[in-house]
């Protein structure tokens, strides 16, 4: 196989990381807006940690998005 | 700031495509970043800590004493207020009792004035009473004596007229003495 | 990847080390200038009823004073300066970033790595100093039965190691992330012609919630930073 073939179908192959992020994202999101609907006056202290939750959900997709970028430049 | 960016699109324009790959994963690029990383971060930790924040803070916290104070000084005049009030609440009951005590004394003792008074007028006009009594029995005794003086006189003129015969007043009295048992 | 180029100003070299004036130190150099100077502008007047311009210096460090009094306590106000210069620093960094034919200092690696690495020694050296080698039950989790312990504590262990690791990549990756998917949409719209508007709206679209990235990740690494410090200072787990 063509060894920039590889490279290209290897770094889509290392976004696939980003599916699972966005799963996790949503699902933070969602949870913690149903949480929100059901109790708004507990809501608003729970905001710092729905950051702190959706960054590290996002990070991990990002180790893959990064993956991708050192494969397809580095 | 112009001219920097100017030197910045020369550097540019000139520099030449290092390799391919990432300018992140370019390594002798590292040790300037750090440096200058260390210096600016390093600078910014030092003036921030030593001279931006306290300032930052000395006015936050000046503000939060003033508001402080103020509150204070607005519960203490609400303190005094109420201490004021409370005061003036028992003065007022104090003054109520004591209104209420004179008016009862001044009743009483218009009452005991009262009564006295009318003790001693009706002592006086007992005495009167008694006076007038006394007197009119006086008279009235008098007036009787009187009457058997008239009685007599008239008795003994009476006789003198019918038998001619003078009558001593002695005699017409004892005549006209009442006869016992009447 | 031409934006993230770093190009040499001015050749310099201390003790035998590169410290060329690159342009990512120019914008550090900028970072540096602009907050100490906007801090400084807001607090010329120091008045008691804050103008606009004092209330916003004010607003940035009642929040971080929060975070910090919330996450960690009183006692982790003693550490105030260094996490509010770590947020401002980053904040203006990704901010400036924003700003075309500018240069995302951020958007290094080895800048990210730096600043997650002095995060966490401060934040060990603070844990030991306060603790002692009992900083050290930190991996030695409560209520935990023995027998799993071989397992937990290495577990903890790399967890803890690994925190300056996707401290700093979190921020470089969404970055550099952000960055390359604006330049590689806005080379759409040159390729597609008439219908590059499609992309257009897309990039401006994409440009506002890189701003919210900017500020969320300035917000992230100083939340975790607090988190990290609350461990070192209270150490209940």
């Amino acid at each position: 196989m063509d060894p920039t073939a590889a490279k290209f179908i290897g770094a889509g192959l290392a976004c696939f990381a980003l599916i699972g992020a966005g799963i996790g994202i949503g699902n933070i999101f969602g949870n913690y807006l149903s949480g929100a609907l059901r109790n708004p006056s507990a809501a608003p202290g729970q905001f710092t940690n729905l950051l702190i939750g959706f960054a590290l959900a996002e990070a991990t997709g990002l180790f893959g998005l990064l993956v991708a970028l050192i494969i397809l430049f580095g | 700031m112009l001219a920097s960016l100017a030197v910045l699109a020369a550097a540019t324009a000139e520099a030449t495509e290092q390799s391919g790959g990432l300018p992140q994963l370019y390594a002798p690029d590292f040790a300037p970043q750090l440096i200058w990383l260390a210096i600016t971060f390093g600078a910014l930790y030092f003036i921030l800590s030593r001279w931006s924040l306290p300032r930052v803070a000395e006015v936050i916290e000046e503000r939060r004493d003033r508001i402080q104070r103020d509150l204070d000084e607005a519960d203490r005049l609400k303190g005094e207020t109420e201490k004021a009030l409370a005061a003036y609440e028992q003065e007022l009951a104090a003054a109520r009792g004591r209104a209420g005590s004179i008016a009862r004394e001044t009743r009483d003792k218009l009452a005991a004035e009262v009564d006295q008074e009318r003790a001693r007028a009706d002592s006086q006009v007992n005495a009167k009473l008694e006076d007038a009594e006394k007197r009119i029995g006086q008279m009235k005794s008098k007036a009787l004596a009187q009457v058997n003086e008239i009685a007599t006189e008239t008795a003994g003129a009476v006789v003198e007229k019918l038998i001619g015969a003078e009558v001593s007043a002695e005699e017409a009295r004892r005549a006209l003495e009442p006869v016992p048992g009447e | 990847m031409h934006q993230f180029q770093i190009y040499r100003l001015t050749e310099l070299e201390i003790l035998g080390f590169d410290a060329s004036f690159t342009n990512a130190s120019l914008f550090m150099v900028l970072a540096v200038v602009l907050i100490v100077g906007f801090l400084a502008l807001s607090m010329t007047g120091r008045s008691l009823v804050p103008t606009r311009i004092q209330s916003v210096a004010e607003l940035s460090y009642e929040f971080i004073a929060n975070m910090v009094r919330e996450n960690v306590g009183q006692a982790g106000m003693k550490y105030f300066p260094f996490v509010f210069s770590l947020f401002v620093f980053i904040l203006v960094l990704n901010l400036i970033g924003m700003i075309p034919y500018t240069f995302t200092v951020t958007s290094h690696i080895i800048v990210t790595f730096a600043l997650a690495a002095l995060v966490f020694v401060v934040v060990t050296g603070i844990g030991f100093a306060r603790h002692g080698f009992g900083y050290l039950r930190l991996f030695v989790p409560d209520g935990v039965p023995v027998w799993l312990m071989p397992l937990i504590v290495p577990i903890e262990l790399i967890s803890y190691l690994i925190r300056p690791v996707s401290l700093s990549v979190r921020l470089f990756a969404n970055m550099m992330a952000g960055h390359t998917m604006l330049k590689v949409f806005a080379g759409f719209v040159v390729s597609l012609g008439v219908f590059g508007i499609a992309p257009l709206l897309f990039t401006i679209a994409f440009t506002g919630l890189e701003f919210v990235v900017a500020i969320l990740q300035a917000f992230i690494f100083t939340v975790l930073t607090c988190i990290y410090l609350n461990d070192a200072v209270n150490m209940h787990h």
